[in-house]
């Protein structure tokens, strides 16, 4: 007890951000991940221009080849290139994955402020909502809205950030909360300080440490879903593809071509390992209270 | 417990409301109706087609004809299964659903419990660590990895079983398999902490002092208080294998209510997918009543009235 409190005090000496880096850096498994994680994205954003294949020339005289010197993934049954096709369907698969977090942190970050802040009778009804929609699972309610706003890779990750942001919302509602009956919260509103003011210049700095790691928490779980989403044929639209459309068709000629689904899958799965363990890596680095 | 049910039961109805609401905005917003094919009705069959659907009516009329069917069980006739009724397609399909998320259920349990004691039982041994690595590697392959794969050893590979449909007794491995696994794995992991958490107690101490074998330390005292989390896991897991039952429906060609809600989504079956939104949010709200009930009757300290 006595060491926990000389570290905490030892902590606090330095800023928050230099001291969670730290701690971050020390994390064998989340450092893992990260490097992993930088590792696909600058693959698949700078892998394809160096390759002499198009992800869309398609020969048809070629068809589907096991993976060789020349296509070093092989190729599909268009004689497509699996390696480049992977690598831009990753593209599209990280791409959907930011921009749709993006969408769920300014949605969920500005919900749960409100809510929040004002607490009350508007409080209660802002939450009653966010339980109403949680009573269903994330992919029921994105299914549903691909039916509302189409099926293409603009709305797909519209569509997810319009489900995603509940999480982020609760949490940010919690933590803004308890914000509002610190002293200088009131101090502020005391010397005159509008709302909106409060919110964005003394409870939005306070919520970076928990909106960080649940972003980073966030991004796998995006992806998951539009692969998901995806690989039922509701999301991404041929000629685009994705990492789920990719192990969709993969799936399909397994057992003639099981290079198609391998290789796909296999970069699917180490993106979202590496994801997690770096979200994992994150929490205990910026909240050390919650570590077990 | 009565007061649960009831303040749950409660609770229910304005979720229902909200999420009913919902939907039928949302699909009504839409652009675009179901009867919008790629080639064009004639517009005076597409009239009729409306008229008969009652899609002619003025939205509120349709909205407030929506709540009235739903309230006396109607969920009203399916756009693209001509001649079927919803609820008759979701009691059709909801059987095979249950009986695939029942066995993934009992998979996932019996390799999650018994892994997560013996990894816990571990704790410190290289044994430890090798079972929880397999346990992550479960948790990070996804479903429609996974399925594909186990089609590909088991079925491609060995010949045991066919790849796809659920005719015939051993058409339930792979899917449940392929369902249950991710749980299983989770669970263990679950079961672990739990364990090596109670281990600790007094009371455990007290049981090994008073001369009980290891075996019943571990199942009869241990057990019991370490198996709290994953019961309370058992809510969000059955929210999970229903999500779930989609992408394996879909693998393995299975005519599960998964498949309907894919298909009526893709179809534009209005009706089927509203049918089967409140369908399944029924279905969630109950279980996690059920979940509520088993852990207070496990724990009386979770009793409050």
């Amino acid at each position: 007890m006595t060491k926990g409190k000389r570290e905490q005090a030892a902590s606090q000496a330095r800023s928050l951000g230099s001291d969670a880096w730290e701690r971050l850096c020390q994390n064998r498994m989340a450092k893992l991940g990260g490097l992993i994680f930088a590792a696909v994205c600058l693959l698949c954003l700078i892998g394809p221009l160096f390759s002499p294949h198009s992800y869309e020339t398609t020969n048809l005289a070629y068809g589907a080849q096991p993976p060789s010197a020349h296509h070093w993934f092989g190729t599909d049954d268009l004689g497509r290139d699996v390696l480049v096709r992977t690598l831009v369907g990753g593209r599209i698969s990280i791409g959907v994955g930011f921009a749709a977090t993006i969408v769920a942190l300014l949605i969920g970050v500005t919900y749960g402020m409100i809510a929040g802040y004002t607490g009350g009778r508007t409080e209660s009804l802002m939450m009653r909502f966010v339980d109403a929609l949680y009573a269903l699972p994330f992919t029921i309610i994105v299914i549903l809205l691909t039916v509302w706003i189409g099926r293409s890779v603009l709305l797909i990750f519209l569509a997810i950030g319009l489900v995603e942001w509940l999480t982020m919302a609760r949490i940010v509602r919690g933590q803004t909360k308890a914000l509002r009956k610190l002293n200088f919260i009131d101090a502020a509103r005391v010397s005159g300080v509008s709302h909106s003011l409060i919110l964005l210049r003394h409870i939005l700095p306070n919520l970076i440490g928990p909106v960080i790691v649940y972003t980073t928490l966030t991004i796998p779980s995006v992806i998951l879903l539009e692969s998901v989403i995806s690989f039922l044929g509701l999301g991404v639209q041929p000629p685009m593809s994705s990492w789920g459309t990719l192990i969709h068709s993969g799936s399909l000629k397994l057992d003639i071509y099981p290079w198609l689904l391998i290789f796909p899958g296999l970069f699917f799965s180490l993106t979202i390992f590496a994801l997690n363990f770096m979200g994992d890596g994150l929490r205990d680095a910026l909240d050390p209270r919650d570590t077990k | 417990m009565f007061n649960l049910i009831t303040r749950r039961l409660l609770q229910a109805i304005p979720t229902l409301w909200l999420i009913a609401t919902l939907t039928f905005v949302l699909l009504h917003l839409a652009p675009g109706g179901p009867f919008d094919d790629e080639k064009p009705l004639p517009p005076e069959v597409k009239a009729e087609i409306e008229a008969h659907y009652g899609l002619d009516l003025p939205l509120y009329q349709q909205y407030f004809r929506f709540l009235g069917n739903i309230l006396q069980g109607d969920l009203g006739p399916s756009y693209k299964y001509t001649g079927w009724k919803v609820d008759e397609i979701i009691w059709q399909s909801i059987p095979i659903s249950l009986e695939l998320g029942g066995i993934a259920l009992i998979i996932a349990i019996s390799i999650g419990i018994p892994l997560g004691i013996i990894a816990a039982l571990q704790h410190g041994k290289p044994s430890e660590t090798v079972l929880m690595g397999v346990a992550m590697l479960g948790i990070c392959l996804p479903t429609f990895v996974l399925g594909p794969l186990l089609i590909l050893v088991f079925s491609s590979g060995l010949g045991w079983v066919n790849p796809l449909g659920w005719s015939v007794p051993s058409d339930r491995f792979l899917p449940s398999l392929t369902l249950g696994l991710f749980y299983g794995a989770y669970i263990a992991r679950l079961t672990r902490s739990g364990m090596l958490d109670t281990m600790h107690n007094d009371y455990i101490r007290t049981a090994r002092a008073k001369g009980l074998s290891e075996r019943l330390v571990v199942l009869r005292h241990g057990l019991r208080n370490a198996l709290y989390p994953v019961v309370a896991y058992l809510g969000p897991a059955v929210a999970g294998l229903i999500s779930g039952s989609f992408i394996v429906e879909t693998i393995f060609f299975i005519p599960g209510l998964g498949m309907f809600f894919v298909n009526s989504a893709f179809n534009r079956d209005y009706t089927l997918v509203m049918g089967t939104v409140l369908f399944y949010a029924v279905l969630i709200i109950f279980f996690n009543l059920l979940v509520d009930l088993i852990q207070q009757w496990m724990n009386p300290r979770t009793r409050n009235d």
